[in-house]
């Protein structure tokens, strides 16, 4: 993921991670979660001016990227604010960023205002009741003289009542469609959900005849599938980096935890079956950094086989990163099953993101199917 | 070599060479089904005739040994030109068992350790398909710790005499030379009193003997060294420096195994019975293509050996830019045998009942490769061992209390008979 020869992407890199250490440390997030605040809207908007924003979008569009690879670009922010768990939308906005892009006809405005910080945005396609399905919406957008009338209900949308627009996937003419709702929208109501996660906040979403102009679609029904799939591929490749340097971090602590705390006039690193479980976390470690990496060159070169990859490292780093904290939280001892100890803010983390926009065991299926595809094409 | 191909040039490009590779293989190679290839059991005699006859064709065509040195009858070029050969050369038949252990471990050993009359000798001789080498390490009375090995090469006049045995050597019988290590000091701790030795395998006083594995496979065997004779010139690297020897054995073979060495030709499965699972197939086999449960057990199969790829890909790299240690080979030595459990795991628990009794379809071979499944956490150095190279070499731990550290041999203790 970091292209050590790039002197432009090196400097993002460090501007990056010494604002995440400066403003987004470990202690800075317990005390948001204990003020109740998921992140701070002026904090989000310095961050987009450091260009994580921008990464996804045209320059002319108003965006940019440091390397010139602004997938590969995003993934490094991400994997970044991994190491601290750090708040912010960088994933709603990033995903609704992406779709925008590819459509951009009449929405120009809210990109830039997405680049700028200065506005929050999401994608609405969880629906209550149902698992991750990006192509089966049942909320409806109905046409009117005007544009459409949208009607249903969508659930676990990351910032949800932080974001002042929606990306709505719906039900019209037959067709999947996405439209931009604005959040004060007549008829739009917003109800908080809680996560697992320290700040992480997502939000049920009512749409009760909520009227939009036909100039509130993004792109045409035919494109719509491609749209869908690559603000999926986006959303779970930043997840998948974003764990990476959650485990990364983790993994270098409690090696140093296992060389300095002796028993038995040993230290613990010493003793076989602890050094085993190391080496095995080593392993997974190795493979859900290369997967993640295989996915991000994948999703940015807009290759043919970037589902599979994404799906591939999805269902991996999702299978393995939990279980790698918990053995981190194990290799502890009492300490790591304390709130006091940091080990749960990462836990935390890495246990929402294995489970929201498909499980492993979704990507597995996934993975199967698009197999047959293949051998049924060849 | 013939003098219908020029020898390539220093200054022939990646793309110039690879073109004139196409051009010979679809002139020369026999062109196979990369998804049906031949069967080739390295228990049989039959394909270790049919590699030797397609390294001559090989060599004769000037495409063997292209990273070996030219003086020992190689092309010396970088490993870009390897690849580019091996994807021209995808569909068409080559002799991938001569990869490992001869090209990828024993001849890369030889060129880094041996005498110059060895490699000259040796090196070409396998590149021109006239000699298969194999390792002689392994023995009967123990496998992980192979400095340990008590086979003994005492010096009686000017020669040296070889008692003891060796185990797992693969596909010995097909072979020419074996680098053999054998204790030539007792006095000295372990890894001090080692010699390598290069053993024409068909000397008097070695007796081979066929071991026959779970699966049926024979490819594997034991050798018994009974008063066999060697002089000077067998020595590899010095008398009491096989532990060097050794150690560049196991880096090559690490690396061997995961795909990462630029002494491997070609590319894809050696036989049949390496062919991946294709699962799709056995599913409808197996009358499960509708089954979500069976479905998502396959894409996790799937999903990892895809990741096994990656990480090949990954830890190659890693190596070569300084990021990861040589010992991280070891991660894929280990990740290797999940894998290959996992695969094994997945097809016993698709086929069901009829991976363990003969119905139809042949889906009794799911059954059957289960059962030697360990073999994948055992050759090579076990999943154990490379646990310990990770955690000491890769993460820096303290390394493992050993009784015989720096004990003279013949005072340590040794198995009760």
């Amino acid at each position: 993921m970091t292209d050590d020869a790039n002197p432009e992407r090196l400097l993002f890199a460090s501007t990056t991670q010494s604002f995440l250490e400066k403003e987004a440390s470990l202690s800075r997030l317990r005390e948001l979660h204990a003020a109740g605040i998921p992140f701070e809207p002026d904090w989000w908007r310095r961050a987009a001016e450091l260009g994580w924003t921008s990464l996804l979008v045209p320059e002319a569009l108003g965006g940019g990227s440091v390397s010139g690879d602004g997938v590969a670009d995003l993934a490094l922010v991400a994997e970044l604010i991994g190491k601290t768990v750090a708040p912010g939308p960088l994933h709603p906005v990033s995903t609704v960023l992406a779709g925008l892009v590819d459509a951009p006809e009449n929405h120009e405005a809210t990109i830039e205002s997405l680049v700028s910080g200065e506005v929050v945005a999401s994608w609405a396609v969880y629906e209550p009741g149902k698992p991750w399905a990006p192509l089966h919406p049942t909320v409806t957008a109905t046409s009117t003289e005007t544009g459409f009338r949208i009607d249903g209900v969508k659930d676990r949308v990351e910032a949800g009542a932080e974001s002042a627009v929606f990306l709505v996937t719906a039900q019209a003419d037959g067709a999947v469609r996405q439209f931009l709702v604005p959040a004060d929208a007549p008829g739009t109501r917003v109800e908080p959900q809680r996560s697992i996660d320290m700040v992480k906040s997502y939000a049920r979403i009512h749409f009760d005849g909520v009227e939009v102009d036909t100039s509130a679609a993004v792109g045409s029904a035919e494109q719509t599938p491609a749209l869908i799939a690559r603000q999926s591929q986006i959303a779970q490749v930043l997840q998948c980096a974003e764990v990476v340097g959650i485990l990364d971090t983790v993994l270098d602590f409690t090696i140093q935890w296992g060389l300095d705390r002796h028993s038995f006039g040993r230290p613990l690193a010493s003793y076989q079956a602890l050094k085993h479980k190391y080496a095995d976390l080593k392993i997974w470690f190795e493979a859900c950094r290369a997967t993640t990496n295989a996915a991000v060159a994948a999703v940015a070169a807009r290759s043919p086989g970037a589902d599979m990859a994404v799906s591939v490292a999805k269902s991996y780093v999702g299978e393995h990163g939990p279980g790698m904290l918990q053995d981190c939280v194990q290799l502890h001892g009492g300490i790591g099953v304390t709130w006091e100890h940091d080990l749960h803010l990462f836990l935390r983390r890495v246990t929402l993101y294995r489970s929201m926009f498909g499980t492993p065991e979704d990507h597995n299926l996934r993975v199967y199917d698009l197999t047959k595809e293949l051998e049924s094409a060849s | 070599m013939t003098e219908t191909t020029s020898a390539p040039t220093q200054t022939e490009s990646v793309d110039e060479f690879a073109a004139r590779a196409r051009a010979w293989l679809a002139d020369n190679m026999p062109r196979i089904d990369p998804a049906n290839p031949p069967e080739a059991d390295r228990g049989e005699e039959a394909p270790w005739l049919r590699a030797r006859e397609l390294q001559k064709k090989l060599y004769d065509g000037g495409f063997a040994g292209i990273c070996f040195p030219r003086e020992y009858g190689g092309l010396g070029l970088p490993i870009a030109y390897q690849k580019a050969f091996d994807n021209a050369s995808r569909g068409y038949e080559l002799p991938m068992i001569l990869n490992t252990p001869t090209f990828t471990i024993c001849a890369a050993t030889i060129l880094d350790t041996g005498s110059e009359e060895q490699k000259r000798r040796h090196i070409s001789g396998a590149l021109r398909g006239d000699e298969v080498l194999v390792q002689l390490l392994s023995e009967p009375s123990g496998g992980s710790d192979l400095a340990g090995v008590i086979t003994r090469a005492d010096r009686v006049g000017d020669k040296w005499v070889i008692n003891g045995a060796k185990t797992w050597s693969t596909s010995a019988f097909a072979a020419d030379y074996g680098l053999m290590l054998a204790r030539t000091d007792w006095d000295v701790p372990k890894h001090e009193g080692l010699t390598m030795f290069l053993v024409p395998i068909n000397s008097p006083g070695i007796t081979l003997r066929r071991i026959k594995q779970v699966n049926g496979s024979v490819e594997f065997c034991e050798e018994f060294f009974d008063n066999l004779e060697l002089g000077d010139d067998a020595v590899v690297g010095g008398v009491n420096e096989g532990w060097h020897v050794a150690s560049r054995q196991l880096y090559h073979e690490r690396r061997a195994v995961g795909g990462g060495s630029e002494f491997a030709s070609g590319i894809g499965a050696e036989g049949k019975t390496d062919m991946p699972i294709d699962y799709v197939d056995l599913l409808e086999k197996s009358g499960q293509a509708d089954s979500e449960r069976a479905r998502g057990l396959a894409g996790r199969a799937l999903v990892h050996r895809a990741v096994r790829e990656q990480l090949i890909d990954h830890v190659y790299h890693g190596v070569l830019d300084g990021s990861l240690p040589p010992a991280a080979g070891s991660i894929i030595r280990v990740m290797h045998a999940e894998i290959h459990h996992l695969e094994f795991d997945t097809a016993l628990a698709i086929t069901g009942s009829s991976g363990v009794v003969d119905v139809d379809g042949d889906l009794i071979r799911y059954g059957e490769r289960y059962l030697s499944r360990q073999t994948a956490a055992l050759g090579g150095g076990t999943t154990e061992i490379a646990k310990n190279i990770i955690g000491e070499r890769v993460l820096g731990f303290p390394r493992e209390y050993a009784a015989d550290r720096g004990v003279p041999f013949n005072q340590v203790k040794r198995n009760k008979s």
